[in-house]
């Protein structure tokens, strides 16, 4: 939890600072272990980064070259055909419009319900705070795959199976995110909001108005976590949905790969489709870098 | 919890600026509390009263027809002697063996990860914590779709390995157990009596020691793959909030820089482990999306997991019961493996303080833990 309510507005670590002052002269031993650690590191590197490039390059390559030369990063004839599939012949276009849609609800609705949610739980002072703040811990605690069963049975209850309403509004507020604001929320002064009160603003024009505009940071947290989680998210589109029309990027990719929609192989489509669907996720994280990397918790994936 | 909470507690002779408060705290947390209600709370009831009903997907679960069925659902999992408990059994040992390689494999090498990376002075810093972290923002199926061609019987994987003279398995396609291969390279090819004689939930004790399959151990890497590199950040964050000071002491008493990362820096990490460990454990046992999307269970049911049997069982062959059984099932060893863990951790602390009189006091970590990794409630 803890990790949670790390402030993750920490502007430059002060290692960084200290790096650029001076860089005294080193001893022999010093030297060699110094190439040592570089040259675990690149090897590491490497590993980590050598299956995206062979993923992108062998979308470019054809069948036939995917199969015979399955490492190597450059495609013995470059061939889009992947690509032309995926869009001018396949329903992916509709997977990622579905994506794109619940996306950008489901983070709209988490900004303004966690914020209001964690804003009430830090700042104001009504009875059943605490209640509510328990109940909000024990939700936190249920594991979301034990969810998959008891969701559907819900969605269907209510008569929303398969629309968009039973993919988005599940997914509009979340607990931990409610804990981040909360946290965030307790760690800025009162005092800019007592004034506000005091000249008699209404609590959600303070709300509105002063706290939520001094909460960007906090809020960009929500922004990428909620980005990522539903652009990420699986279960819960296959137990709210059943349509093609419905389909998102995540069911329809996993249908790809279990072969449901192909004969053979297929590689370089499937990896395509894997790698369109990564885009969206790395320019968020190579926008918002730095804060990602300054926030212990940016993106805890279960 | 907060310290505005606990000075907030004698609120009845409060009013003024603070007036009117009650209504906007309910109103403002009203659409948080509807919809973890509806969507949670709810479902998690719902569930319950299936997992002891006969409802077969039909119509509503709360119809007349459906029967109150009491726990037959769980003992058909737990004892039933039929295919429900051997599918349950089985789901339940892959799942272990992942937990056993994938928890400790991404602890450490995320620590190892985070203290390589976090040296003071580092060409290139970014770019290595860039290309560790990288992996985490992907989804699992853009993941899954791509280890399932590196893993394919002619794919980069075992071309790599041909390189070094290995003829690699066909990954995801071998349902042999990797301990089970391994006593074979020693002749070893049937168990002891005692061992096949006997079984638990279904399977035998031979088959719950077969190790991961080779299609799981695939599994096993991707999770590694996928996840250090989030728990590298968490280990990052608690490194940089560790005084100097204690180190500084220890470089002066001499320790080197193995025993000071031993005795000094991985105690004060602790709180950081904790929470590493255990959304390690809980995140470990929810193997879903990389089974739905790779193996739907396969080969011979070796990378069947309790999450995705749960699936299977509701959805597909329409025993929501017994789905549901799985689910709380699951939950409850969820529940349990945290609270153990959480006891495990506590008890060393404890140990720890009794033997603080008789170490010298200067490689002692100090006992204040940084504040804002204190640890973890999750």
């Amino acid at each position: 939890m803890s990790t949670l309510e790390r402030a993750r507005v920490r502007p430059t670590s002060p290692s960084r600072r200290l790096r650029h002052l001076s860089r005294p002269q080193l001893p022999t031993s010093a030297v060699a272990g110094r190439s040592l650690l570089y040259a675990i590191l690149v090897v590491l590197a490497m590993i980590y980064i050598a299956p995206f490039l062979v993923q992108v390059a062998t979308s470019f390559k054809t069948d036939a070259d995917a199969a015979s030369n399955p490492m190597s990063l450059l495609p013995q004839t470059w061939s889009t055909a992947a690509y032309e599939r995926l869009f001018l012949n396949s329903d992916f276009p509709v997977w990622f419009q579905n994506s794109a849609i619940v996306t950008v609800f489901v983070t709209l609705g988490r900004v303004f319900f966690n914020s209001l949610a964690g804003y009430a739980l830090a700042r104001l002072h009504f009875r059943g705070r605490n209640v509510i703040f328990a109940l909000l811990i024990a939700v936190m605690s249920v594991p979301g795959v034990v969810l998959l069963i008891p969701k559907f049975l819900v969605i269907n209850q209510l008569g929303i199976y398969d629309t968009y309403v039973a993919m988005i509004v599940p997914l509009l507020t979340d607990a931990a995110g409610v804990f981040i604001m909360k946290n965030f929320f307790e760690s800025i002064p009162a005092s800019v909001e007592e004034q506000a009160r005091i000249d008699g603003a209404g609590t959600f024009r303070v709300f509105w108005s002063i706290v939520l505009p001094m909460a960007r940071p906090a809020l960009v947290t929500i922004i990428i976590l909620s980005f990522q989680g539903s652009w990420n998210e699986l279960s819960h589109f296959i137990v709210a949905t059943q349509s093609p029309e419905l389909t998102t990027l995540t069911k329809g990719v996993a249908s790809l790969a279990s072969g449901q929609l192909s004969q053979g192989t297929q590689y370089p489509l499937k990896l395509a489709a894997a790698a369109i669907m990564t885009i969206p996720v790395a320019v968020m994280f190579f926008i918002f870098q730095k804060r990602i990397m300054n926030s212990t918790d940016g993106a805890v994936k279960e | 919890m907060s310290t505005t909470a606990r000075t907030a507690a004698p609120t009845s002779g409060r009013s003024g600026i603070r007036g009117g408060e009650t209504a906007s705290g309910w109103i403002f947390t009203a659409p948080m509390i509807i919809l973890l209600g509806l969507f949670l709370v709810i479902p998690v009831l719902m569930a319950l009263w299936v997992s002891v009903s006969d409802w077969t997907g039909r119509g509503s679960p709360f119809a007349g027809s459906v029967q109150y069925v009491g726990l037959d659902n769980y003992s058909a999992l737990l004892g039933g002697g039929g295919l429900a408990e051997q599918d349950f059994g089985t789901a339940l040992r892959n799942n272990a063996w992942y937990v056993l390689l994938v928890v400790p494999i991404q602890t450490g090498l995320s620590l190892l990860l985070a203290v390589l990376v976090n040296r003071q002075i580092l060409r290139g810093r970014g770019f290595f914590r860039t290309a560790f972290y990288f992996p985490s923002v992907t989804s699992s199926v853009a993941i899954t779709v791509l280890w399932l061609f590196l893993f394919s019987s002619t794919g980069a994987v075992n071309k790599l390995l041909s390189f070094i003279g290995v003829n690699g398995p066909n990954w995801f396609n071998d349902p042999s157990g990797v301990l089970h291969n391994i006593l074979g390279v020693f002749g070893v090819q049937t168990g002891p009596a005692a061992l096949t004689g006997n079984t638990f939930l279904g399977i035998s004790f031979w088959e719950w020691l077969a190790g991961p399959s080779v299609a799981m151990s695939a599994f096993i890497l991707m999770a590694v793959f996928t996840t250090s590199g989030t728990f590298m950040l968490l280990f990052i964050a608690a490194l940089q909030n560790l005084s100097g000071e204690v180190t500084e002491a220890a470089m002066m008493d001499g320790a080197n820089g193995w025993q000071r990362f031993w005795r000094v820096t991985l105690p004060q990490l602790r709180p950081t482990l904790f929470t590493v460990l255990t959304l390690g454990l809980i995140g470990s046992w929810q193997v879903f999306d990389q089974i739905y999307t790779g193996t739907q269970g396969g080969p011979g049911k070796t990378t069947l997991t309790p999450a995705y049997l749960s699936y299977q069982t509701a959805f597909n062959n329409q025993a929501w019961g017994q789905g549901a059984a799985i689910a709380f099932i699951l939950f409850v060893i969820i529940v349990f493996f945290t609270l153990f863990q959480r006891w495990l951790l506590a008890e060393r602390q404890v140990s720890n303080r009794r033997m603080r009189p008789y170490l010298p006091s200067a490689t002692l970590p100090t006992p204040t833990l940084p504040t804002t990794t204190a640890g973890g409630t999750k």
